[in-house]
């Protein structure tokens, strides 16, 4: 074990020793005896000193700490000393679990046949349960942070709700917007690939552009289009074009020298090039735009009904529900807003495994 | 014998922001039908402009070319040669018979006729087996094997090759050498092929063009009369090594004067 | 000369066309789009046979028109700038102030977090599997959706619970957005700058048996100062963006936001137009002064001019 390890090892044992006594000391042996039995078997792994313990038996503490911790929350208000101990030791364990299997692992290895995924997904379920343990345990005002099993309550009791926002927002807004600015920039960079001037006079602004608050049109464009999903839609259009006008025109000049020289000798004609060597060569960054542009729209749809919107949609329902202080609400739409894209982002990589599965940072993965 | 390539005192000056480069200097040269032509030199001495001048992707400044008694460019729009990079230059979203198919596709052979080609050329080279490989899951020897595939596959009388090995190690070049001596005579296509390596170019040819930088110029021109049937060890005999030391002369004197210049 | 000539026509020359063609096209908008409100006034005014060039003037100088033409936003961005003292809140620089304060003390906070964050990612095979997928999954999420949570819950902690006086605190809960937008590309451009070094120049490393901290300073550090400029320059951008944001929910009287939400309120057009030009100014600046910075650590670094 490294150096890191053993003091992991022997802080979470420690802690769970002197949580143990707390435990022992304060009120009746047989409340939260789950609590209890985690905080011995925790201080029980000091033996590792003597004889070694695998890294699964400190996944095992973890996950009974986690148990023990979740169960324990709504028995004591406020929430004892041992309470937090035991939840900083199922941290400890946790990382500890995480720090001796990542070595285990290939270094380097990404995905080793899934058990890659299990360290994300317990730093991720960690991160989870400590929200809950302290939001629930501490008493956290639910104005501040509403604990995350209240945010999923509020998910499953306002689907109708969440999805008439999502229908607004994102089916609307941002999957119209999205399609139009990608297409209107994919368009453009073809119509002046064959200008040398206008790419040179265009490509500055388009870089310059990247780089300005476009969120910023959105007043003028619910001035322009009126307050429903049309003028979000335009915002959309708008800050997606940009990404996808400048990658695109990139994109066409990535072929090497060599490449467009063969076509020459074949005395290929300007079509025949740009369909057969030209444009697979710019998929990979296509496909960058792509992805910039699936957070871009979501963000511009968002944001652009903060300026104003028929009842309804995402954005709207975050600023109102703030200003009522109806947080887990928002928390729903921003969870919802995660997810929707997350999964916008997931499938455009899937389809670009597909597609440009011979470029080297698909092939290396 | 009519001549596939003339050059009458060709020249090509490149325009560049430090001063005019003389790439060709009043070249002169003839290459017949079936003959197979080394140009070699130190670099900088013009043998890929003078390939590329062939193949219109350079434009001579002065002088005359022709390629089959007419124009370059008439040639290349006629598809009348093929031309090997220095890379592979193959196309990584496709597989090695559509990287082959490429040209066909473009000269608009009939699905077929290109079925039949892409069997037969790559029965050529050696690289049956492989249609459905991708470029990336070959070995840099078989990616220019499928890349001079893809020169043959439309049956030009010319091939164009501009070091096409040299990026190889020497084990695999020697065996792509004694391959390429195969297909010419198989084929019957006249060859030019840009080399910096001597017995490359003297085993491989029937004329060596030396050449020598600043200005770009032939200094030599030297027929070999090695025999067409040439295996590997015929590099230890008397006649090729006189040859390799003519070559070597001649690289020597055109490059003694500047010697020291970068 | 020939040479500074010759970039002029090749790299100028075009921008400066479509820069043109854009304020001509703007210019001809804005004559179609004011129109209808313009024929408006003259039927409720009685006023028939107007001339073409009357009627063309007319549409480039409403009150509130649907698009101003571009003079009259150049007219009202001078005059909110040169024309009013910089601390009255008529003062579009007064705006700008307030914004960049806020975008800039986030752009220092998400800069430092995520270069500390891409430090310990690369030294820590844990930290590395456990934090990099959720950072760029979050990189997928709109951030900016929180920004109202972050502004109105944060702004509520600081003065409350902690008792920080207003304006600190709405500049603090706004620097945090832009703290939070900045840091993502930060720390993903650093965690490839700090492992663009090839394995040949570490393992020369290792055959000094140097140690991690020198391995640190003297190789991986310097190999990342491209991507840490390149994802600086992504990240005050987005500082910007974030403070604007920021600026949206309600509350804020202060910065360009506000501008654009008040503009938006009583349909100025020419209000919004003018903050959203200070606002592309600003940005624009913004990355200027970190190419300034990066050229001039460039510089210090011997590097080779690009």
């Amino acid at each position: 074990m490294s150096q890191l390890q053993y003091f992991l090892a022997l802080l979470a044992g420690g802690v769970s020793l002197i949580g143990l006594v707390f435990g022992l000391i304060s009120g009746p042996l047989e409340q939260a005896l789950l609590l209890k039995a985690f905080l011995a078997l925790g201080t029980l792994s000091l033996v590792r000193f003597l004889v070694p313990l695998g890294f699964w038996a400190d996944a095992a503490l973890a996950f009974l700490g986690t148990v023990s911790v979740l169960t324990g929350i709504g028995i004591f208000s406020p929430a004892p000393a041992f309470f937090w101990l035991a939840l900083v030791a199922s941290w400890l364990f946790a990382w500890l679990f995480v720090e001796r299997f990542s070595r285990v692992l290939a270094p380097g290895w990404r995905d080793s046949g899934g058990l890659g995924l299990i360290i994300p997904i317990v730093f991720g379920v960690a991160i989870l349960v400590v929200w809950e343990a302290i939001t629930r345990g501490a008493n956290v005002p639910q104005v501040i942070l509403p604990p995350p099993s209240m945010i999923g309550a509020r998910i499953a009791s306002s689907i109708p709700t969440l999805w008439a926002d999502f229908q607004q927002t994102f089916l609307k807004a941002v999957l119209i917007g999205y399609l139009l600015g990608c297409g209107l920039g994919f368009v453009v960079a073809i119509l002046i690939d064959r200008s040398p001037f206008l790419k040179s006079g265009l490509l500055p602004l388009g870089n310059l552009v990247s780089a300005l608050p476009i969120v910023g049109v959105a007043p003028i464009m619910v001035m322009w289009f009126g307050f429903d999903w049309p003028s979000k839609a335009a915002v959309v259009v708008i800050m997606t074009f940009f990404p996808m006008l400048v990658n695109t025109v990139a994109g066409l000049n990535a072929a090497s020298v060599i490449e467009r020289d063969l076509m020459r000798t074949y005395a290929a004609s300007y079509w025949q090039t740009l369909m057969k060597l030209r444009l697979p060569a710019a998929g990979p960054f296509i496909f960058n735009a792509l992805k910039i542009n699936s957070t871009l729209a979501l963000i511009g749809a968002i944001v652009a009904e903060f300026f104003g919107t028929p009842i309804v949609g995402m954005g709207f329902r975050i600023s109102t529900e703030v200003g009522r202080m109806n947080v887990d609400m928002v928390w729903a739409e921003i969870a919802v807003a995660a997810v929707a894209g997350s999964v916008f982002y997931g499938v455009i990589t899937l389809v670009e495994r597909r597609v440009t599965f011979w470029h080297p940072s698909v092939r290396g993965a | 014998m009519t001549a596939v390539v003339s050059a009458r005192h060709l020249g090509l000056t490149f325009r560049t922001n430090d001063g005019d480069v003389v790439a060709l200097s009043d070249v002169d040269l003839e290459i017949g039908k079936g003959e197979f032509v080394s140009f070699i030199g130190p670099s900088g001495c013009g043998k890929t402009t003078f390939l590329r001048t062939i193949a219109d992707l350079e434009q001579p400044t002065s002088g005359t070319l022709t390629v089959n008694g007419q124009t370059p460019e008439t040639a290349r729009r006629d598809r009348s040669y093929g031309y090997v990079f220095q890379a592979p230059a193959l196309y990584p979203w496709r597989t090695i018979e559509k990287n082959v198919a490429l040209p066909l596709e473009i000269m608009g052979y009939s699905a077929p006729q290109q079925a039949e080609r892409i069997g037969r050329t790559l029965d050529l080279v050696n690289l049956s087996g492989f249609e459905k490989k991708f470029p990336w899951q070959l070995s840099g020897g078989m990616q220019q094997r499928a890349s001079i595939a893809r020169a043959l596959a439309f049956d030009a009388d010319l091939l164009l090759m501009d070091e096409p090995f040299g990026a190889l190690d020497e084990i695999v070049r020697d065996h792509l050498n004694s391959e390429l001596l195969k297909l010419w005579a198989a084929t019957g296509k006249t060859i030019c092929f840009v080399t910096h390596s001597i017995p490359e170019a003297v085993y491989l040819s029937t004329k060596i063009v030396v050449m020598s930088p600043r200005p770009g110029r032939v200094t030599d021109v030297i027929e070999s009369d090695l025999p067409r049937e040439r295996p590997l060890d015929i590099r230890e005999t008397p006649e090729f090594l006189a040859i390799a030391a003519r070559v070597r002369e001649g690289l020597r004197a055109g490059h003694s004067y500047d010697e020291g210049a970068v | 000369m020939q040479r500074l000539g010759q970039s002029f026509m090749t790299r100028f020359l075009p921008i400066l066309t479509v820069v043109v063609a854009i304020v001509l096209v703007w210019y001809a908008a804005a004559i179609g789009m004011n129109a209808a409100w313009q024929n408006d006034v003259y039927r409720r005014g009685d006023v028939a046979n107007v001339p073409f060039t009357q009627f063309v003037l007319d549409t480039w100088s409403q009150d509130k028109p649907v698009l101003p033409a571009p003079h009259q936003v150049a007219i009202e961005v001078w005059n909110a700038t040169a024309m009013v003292a910089p601390n009255k809140p008529r003062s579009l620089l007064f705006h700008a102030w307030v914004t960049f304060s806020a975008t800039g003390l986030g752009f220092v906070m998400g800069s430092l977090l995520g270069i500390g964050l891409a430090v310990l990612i690369v030294h820590n095979e844990a930290m590395n599997r456990s934090l990099m997928p959720w950072i760029v999954a979050s990189q997928t999420i709109p951030i900016l959706a929180l920004a109202p949570l972050i502004v109105v819950i944060g702004f509520n902690i600081f003065t409350g619970t902690i008792g920080i006086p207003t304006d600190p605190a709405r500049l603090l809960s706004k620097a945090i957005i832009s703290a939070y937008l900045s840091f993502f590309p930060v720390a993903v451009g650093m965690v490839k700058g700090l492992r663009s070094p090839e394995a040949i120049q570490l393992d020369l490393m290792h055959t000094y048996n140097a140690t991690p901290s020198q391995v640190f300073w003297k190789l991986r550090w310097p190999a990342s100062v491209p991507y840490l400029f390149a994802s600086l320059k992504v990240g005050v951008a987005a500082s910007l963006v974030g403070a604007i944001v920021g600026e949206l929910p309600t509350g804020a009287v202060a910065g360009l936001g506000a501008r654009l939400l008040a503009g938006s309120y009583y349909s100025q057009t020419t209000q919004i137009w003018s903050a959203l030009v200070v606002a592309s100014m600003l940005a624009a600046l913004l990355v200027a002064a970190v190419g300034v910075v990066e050229k001039l650590v460039n510089r210090a670094m011997g590097a080779r001019p690009a």
